[in-house]
């Protein structure tokens, strides 16, 4: 019997349709699609606005009345009150940054919408940046790579001398779980450890200073851990800066604005200070460019969270916690937003 | 003790130039306009050498200085004193431990980080415009790492000791295996290869370790290994290290050493995974200056009949 029946093989199961999947809009491209976009469009349908011809008012009016949930990142449009406002059905946002300065979160608290960051996916690679710019400024690697790479050091002999790291004091603005990977870094190194904070940490025995200018007057480093908020914002101005001498660095790995940045690139262009080393500026991606006439400055293009390995966790945990939320479980990173 | 004649060998900080000339008669070999002549010129009272690590006693200048008691290096490494013959004719040699393990480990760590992240590209990504025309590359965590130190010494247990603050596992090879350290023995460079993901050279030169680490070991370090080297240049095979770079063989390398400094092999300056320090391992303000005192502490106590300070022969 068989044989004389041509075999046919079984039917292909139906193909989920995209529109089958959970909507998400984003309204810009975070930087984890440029290598895990399929990962999550094999999940999720996803509303692309910054793919629509239609101003983005217009486009989230016309499609995305019933949309629940959001993904955003650092980058892209603010989500503001405005935005918000247009997407009435609205209850998660997902950002693929630790930070949250981009969104209104008193418009969300309002609405209870709950959000979700990268949590501490990627503490250890920002904090393993943070003493990486620090040793390069101090031991001015970037500053003698280059001046190797120019032929220099046959013709012009040795590079200035750098200064120690070990026994320097380091004040830690903003003790989250960044700045605590941070401190741990650093005393191996045999520097000592203080910190400004919100509110004391009581699981840390590290001396706590209530104001970041006390901290400044009692450190050889400053290194900017803490988020951006309206109280951060311009926190350390030329005062701050000021406070820790003419040997004092800055090492800034949270968020440009919390740096006054006029102030800074006069106190290190007049030499009041001793030196930088910046991951964030307050314009990205432009910087002052007279910070690119200084070997005393170390500069990176918003890397710090660049890492195949964290870009593959982050992708893991944007889309673990919006599968979270579509299937009615608990979030894996929520922020508390009281 | 000004009427003590010592040779110092090289130019070296001008403070250590200053305290030794407070002290003692110092004879300047660079500004001799032919160094044999003066060395023969001087033969019978120079009794003290203060050299450094690029230029020691060999068996030569031994041989032709009959009052030589003591040699003083402004340095931990002493590949270039001919401590046999030293130790043939009685003469002390002094040398810079302690003081700098800190410094050379830091800069260890540094290296690892600024080729892992690739620091000094993106500085140069910045300066020339570059991100102002889109995002940088990812590049590699180094938390969790697993880290192989050749030579558990000072330098390396303290290269040791800050990897472990970024959770990285830490293996080793060494002469011996060290009883007393939690850390995984591997009794063959090539086996601690094949078996971390960062390789740092850190044990001393000698005729054993010239070119410990050679294109067998580089082939298992691997296209995504990385060689870091703060001992000598002479650890590494260099025309291996170039091709193996250039070929993709070896992911990337940091390097403050080299076979014929200060003389670096332009095939790669243009490679972004490596990055070129020009032999700055001890080089900040604080530790010269430890150092120096340790070469001019060493000569003082050795003419006044004091225990010497740090004596290695």
């Amino acid at each position: 019997m068989a044989s004389d029946q041509a075999t046919t093989p079984p039917p292909p199961p139906p193909e989920i349709q995209s529109h089958d999947l959970p909507k998400v809009i984003l309204l810009h491209p975070p930087p984890v699609f440029k290598y895990f976009k399929d990962h999550f469009s094999k999940k999720f349908h996803l509303l692309k606005a910054w793919e629509s011809p239609l101003p983005l008012h217009e486009f989230l009016t016309n499609h995305a009345h019933s949309i629940q949930a959001m993904l955003c990142s650092g980058t892209g449009p603010s989500i503001s009150a405005d935005i918000l406002r247009l997407l009435p059905s609205l209850r998660l946002v997902v950002t693929t940054s630790a930070g949250l300065n981009h969104i209104d979160l008193t418009e969300c608290r309002n609405r209870g919408i709950s959000i979700a960051n990268a949590g501490e996916v990627f503490s250890e690679d920002v904090a393993d940046l943070a003493v990486g710019l620090l040793i390069d400024v101090f031991r001015k690697i970037s500053a003698s790579d280059r001046y190797v790479r120019h032929g220099l050091w046959a013709t012009k002999g040795d590079y200035p001398l750098g200064s120690k790291l070990g026994g320097k004091r380091i004040g830690i603005v903003g003790l989250g779980s960044i700045g605590f990977q941070v401190a741990k870094r650093l005393e191996a190194f045999g520097c000592n450890i203080s910190y400004n904070s919100r509110k004391r940490k009581d699981l840390v025995s590290y001396p706590f200073y209530t104001n970041v200018c006390e901290l400044a007057a009692n450190s050889d480093v400053l290194i900017i851990c803490c988020g951006l908020t309206e109280q951060t914002r311009h926190m350390i101005n030329r005062e701050v800066l000021l406070a820790m001498g003419k040997e004092g660095i800055v090492v800034n790995i949270g968020r440009g604005a919390i740096i006054h940045e006029k102030e800074l690139v006069q106190c290190l262009v007049q030499g009041e200070i001793g030196g930088a080393g910046l991951d964030v500026f307050e314009n990205e991606p432009n910087v002052p460019k007279e910070l690119f006439e200084l070997d005393n400055v170390v500069l990176a293009p918003h890397m710090a969270v660049f890492t195949t390995e964290s870009f593959k966790d982050l992708c893991d945990l944007m889309i673990g916690n919006l599968e979270a939320f579509f299937s009615k479980k608990p979030l894996l990173s929520p922020v508390m937003n009281e | 003790m000004e009427s003590i004649d010592v040779l110092m060998l090289c130019p070296m900080i001008s403070y250590l130039e200053q305290e030794l000339d407070r002290r003692f008669n110092v004879l300047k070999l660079w500004t001799a306009p032919e160094k044999s002549q003066f060395i023969k010129d001087h033969s019978a009272t120079i009794r003290a050498i203060a050299g450094d690590g690029g230029h020691g006693a060999d068996a030569e200048m031994i041989e032709a200085l009959p009052r030589l008691e003591i040699v003083s290096s402004f340095s931990v490494g002493v590949d270039k004193i001919d401590l046999e013959k030293c130790r043939e004719k009685g003469i002390r040699v002094t040398y810079t431990p302690d003081v700098l393990t800190d410094e050379v480990a830091d800069l260890a760590i540094g290296l690892i980080m600024a080729v892992l992240r690739r620091l000094c590209e993106s500085d140069r990504y910045v300066r020339s415009g570059k991100w102002k025309k889109g995002d940088f590359k990812l590049t590699t965590k180094f938390t969790g790492k697993t880290v192989g130190i050749i030579g558990l010494g000072r330098i390396g247990m303290a290269i040791a000791k800050r990897a472990e603050a970024f959770n990285c596992p830490i293996c080793y090879y060494s002469r011996t295996e060290k009883p007393d350290t939690k850390y995984k023995y591997y009794p063959s460079v090539l086996e601690l290869a094949s078996n971390c993901e960062i390789l740092v050279v850190a044990c001393s030169l000698t005729a054993e370790t010239r070119h410990i680490v050679n294109r067998e070991v580089m082939n298992a370090l691997g296209p995504k290994g990385v060689l870091i080297n703060i001992g000598r240049g002479p650890h590494i095979d260099e025309p291996e290290l170039v091709s193996a770079l250039v070929e993709g063989r070896l992911g990337g390398a940091g390097l403050d050493v080299y076979e014929h400094e200060p003389e670096v092999p332009e095939e790669l300056f243009g490679l972004e995974n490596v990055v070129l320090l020009p032999h700055v391992g001890t080089a900040t303000v604080e530790t010269r200056k430890a150092m120096a005192d340790l070469v001019v502490g060493n000569l003082e106590a050795h003419f006044s009949n004091k225990p010497l300070l740090t004596p290695l022969v």
